[in-house]
């Protein structure tokens, strides 16, 4: 087969608009470039944070550090409410994908195979609310949390995190392409509706649910904007706001900040790396008919 | 960076094969047979718990966000004040400030943050898949990386005295530079970065909307004489149009709210030079604590994210099939 022939060129030989050899080099070069201007300032992040403090403030910055140490870690950990901060990023992250997969699988189902009256309506409230940035109703969110009495809690900071419209989206489409035959045979086998769901459906879409709770926990380890304005005390802030408050304290000690980064970093790399073909299918899921 | 959201829910309608449209009639006819009320009652518990957070925490702050707005918000009390507080963010020098910043930032992102992608996805095409999965990745960890994280590595980068980019540009003889420092260079450089850190599910995207062609229609262009160049533009642009459609809204949209950039390295200085609209709402409500202000400022926000999803989905959209 022409496509498992090797190509020294790394070309896909059943291509039908081959590159030359030539014109495959040039590519590579283009997209060495192109990705080592993205990857640099990662490799950056790493090399400083092993490098010692004196020698960050001295010009020309070496790029491979001659004296790698690790005090800048050891500085991190010795940071007043670093452990409060991983503790709370990690709550956070793994909670809120919890409730999600699970209350949204739920609705999911509801919406694709469970209709009652409104459902159809409900479906495009959820669609209509993804439209709207999250940065649009931060303001009045704030608001509804202060007047509950919420304001720098777990469930203030938890509770707005969870409502998911995007996700019920991305489960519905998922379970709509389930075989209704399937769910019907159990119902006539007398199967409770519960037991569907957990025993015939959520086997089913396994690939949809690791889909989803993957991108959920790196984007709820990552966010910021929320756990901000919400958190007050700091033994309250997540990993990603105390990033900001260790730079703020010590502006000059950039291998302090890249350690403490390097340790905010480490867990979604280790999830991209771990569930890499998850990221790079490109699952685009159905259609919104228009 | 915001971008981790974006290499799903494809509005913009690329139907992959593995979410076939459901037949006509199952649509209307909703769900399954044997649907009983029993059924219906469990159908409507298990959408209660995601609608009842959406209502809490969605809903009811949009309308609250609407009313708050003709309001001067006291800790005490609040005051009715009509339209005032518009009058006040369209009086707001700033906030106009802010708004060209946003929009020339929005604009200069998008474009060569989708070229880049476009780009780069191109080019993979013809590579065989050993090199797809290793660029694809490549191009992909800094999307999964947080926004603070890139923000810290770049403020490092920028650092003026210390920083890798003048190191690297004096190698060419150039002098030193304030990037973040200096009003003419600090919105650029936040573009720059952008640009550089951007696009790695925006390349996975249009890689599979580039593996979607078929080949015959490569072949037959090939027949017909077409050198790359007519391929390009007859025969790949018109299949991934709405894959690209999506991709400049949403793109948009999210490069609208830029906020922990401006947060982390610049706090919209020097003299507001990178002052966005959501950095303003963010002083303007936590800072200033003029909630009735900020909300009026975010529906303007609101509106200005409307309009500019329906302009493009009427520029582009045309030919395109849902």
């Amino acid at each position: 087969m022409a496509a498992l022939r090797f190509d020294p060129f790394f070309r896909d030989m059943s291509h039908p608009v081959k590159p030359t050899p030539v014109g495959a080099v040039v590519i590579l070069v283009v997209l060495v470039v192109l990705s080592l201007a993205a990857i640099v300032p990662l490799y950056w992040m790493f090399a400083t944070s092993l490098t010692p403090s004196a020698m960050t403030v001295r010009f020309p910055p070496e790029l491979i550090p001659t004296e790698p140490t690790l005090d800048n870690y050891r500085a991190v950990l010795r940071q007043p409410n670093f452990w409060n901060w991983v503790r709370n990023s990690v709550i956070q992250a793994v909670s809120v994908t919890a409730v999600v997969v699970a209350t949204a699988s739920m609705a999911g189902y509801a919406l694709a195979k469970l209709p009652f009256p409104g459902s159809r309506a409900l479906f495009w409230l959820f669609i209509l609310s993804m439209m709207l940035p999250f940065e649009a109703i931060l303001v009045p969110l704030f608001l509804v949390v202060t007047r509950l009495g919420l304001v720098d809690t777990y469930l203030g900071l938890l509770l707005p995190l969870m409502a998911a419209p995007f996700s019920i989206f991305l489960m519905k489409q998922f379970i709509q392409t389930l075989p209704s035959e399937l769910i019907d045979a159990a119902r006539v086998d007398g199967a409770s509706e519960p037991r569907i769901f957990w025993e015939v459906v959520l086997p089913l879409v396994r690939p949809g649910l690791a889909f989803l709770g993957i991108i959920t926990f790196v984007a709820q380890w990552n966010s910021f904007v929320w756990p901000l304005v919400v958190t007050r005390s700091s033994s309250m802030r997540t990993l990603q706001v105390g990033l900001v408050l260790i730079r703020e304290q010590e502006p000059l000690f950039f291998g302090l900040q890249m350690a403490a980064a390097m340790l905010a970093a480490v867990p979604v790399i280790v999830v991209f790396f771990a569930f890499q073909r998850y990221f790079l299918r490109g699952v685009t899921v159905g259609a919104l008919k228009g | 960076m915001s971008e981790l959201t974006t290499p799903l829910g494809s509005a913009g309608g690329d139907a992959r094969p593995r979410a076939p449209a459901r037949g006509r009639g199952q649509e209307r006819g909703g769900g399954t047979r044997g649907v009983t009320g029993t059924s219906r009652a469990w159908g409507v518990a298990f959408v209660a718990p995601q609608t009842l957070l959406f209502l809490a925490f969605f809903l009811v702050p949009v309308v609250i966000a609407f009313a708050l707005a003709f309001m001067e918000v006291r800790p005490t009390r609040m005051t009715w004040v009509g339209l005032d507080n518009f009058q006040r963010v369209l009086n707001d020098q700033l906030f106009g400030r802010a708004l060209v910043n946003t929009t020339v930032f929005t604009a200069v992102v998008v474009v060569f943050w989708l070229g880049k992608a476009l780009l780069v996805a191109y080019l993979l095409d013809p590579m065989n898949a050993t090199l797809q999965t290793f660029f694809k990745s490549a191009f992909y960890l800094p999307a999964v990386t947080s926004s603070v994280i890139i923000s810290l590595i770049w403020l490092w980068i920028f650092n003026p005295t210390f920083g890798l980019l003048n190191a690297f540009v004096g190698l060419f003889g150039v002098e030193p530079v304030a990037w973040l420092g200096n009003t003419r260079t600090a919105l650029p450089s936040l573009m720059a970065m952008q640009v550089i850190m951007g696009g790695g599910s925006s390349i996975v995207l249009l890689s599979a909307a580039l593996a979607r062609i078929p080949r015959d229609l490569y072949e037959v262009a090939l027949i017909d004489g077409a050198k790359r160049p007519t391929i390009f533009a007859k025969v790949i642009l018109p299949l991934i149009r709405p894959t690209l459609l999506y991709l400049v809204v949403t793109g948009t949209i999210n490069t609208f709210q830029v906020f922990e950039a401006v947060y982390v390295m610049t706090q919209g200085g020097p003299q507001f030079a990178t002052t966005t609209v959501v950095y303003r709402i963010y002083q303007e409500a936590f800072q200033r604590f003029n909630l009735g202000v900020a909300s009026a400022q975010a529906i303007v926000l609101f509106l200005i994210t409307l309009v500019l999803a329906a302009v493009q989905f009427r520029l582009l959209g045309q030919n395109v099939e849902y």
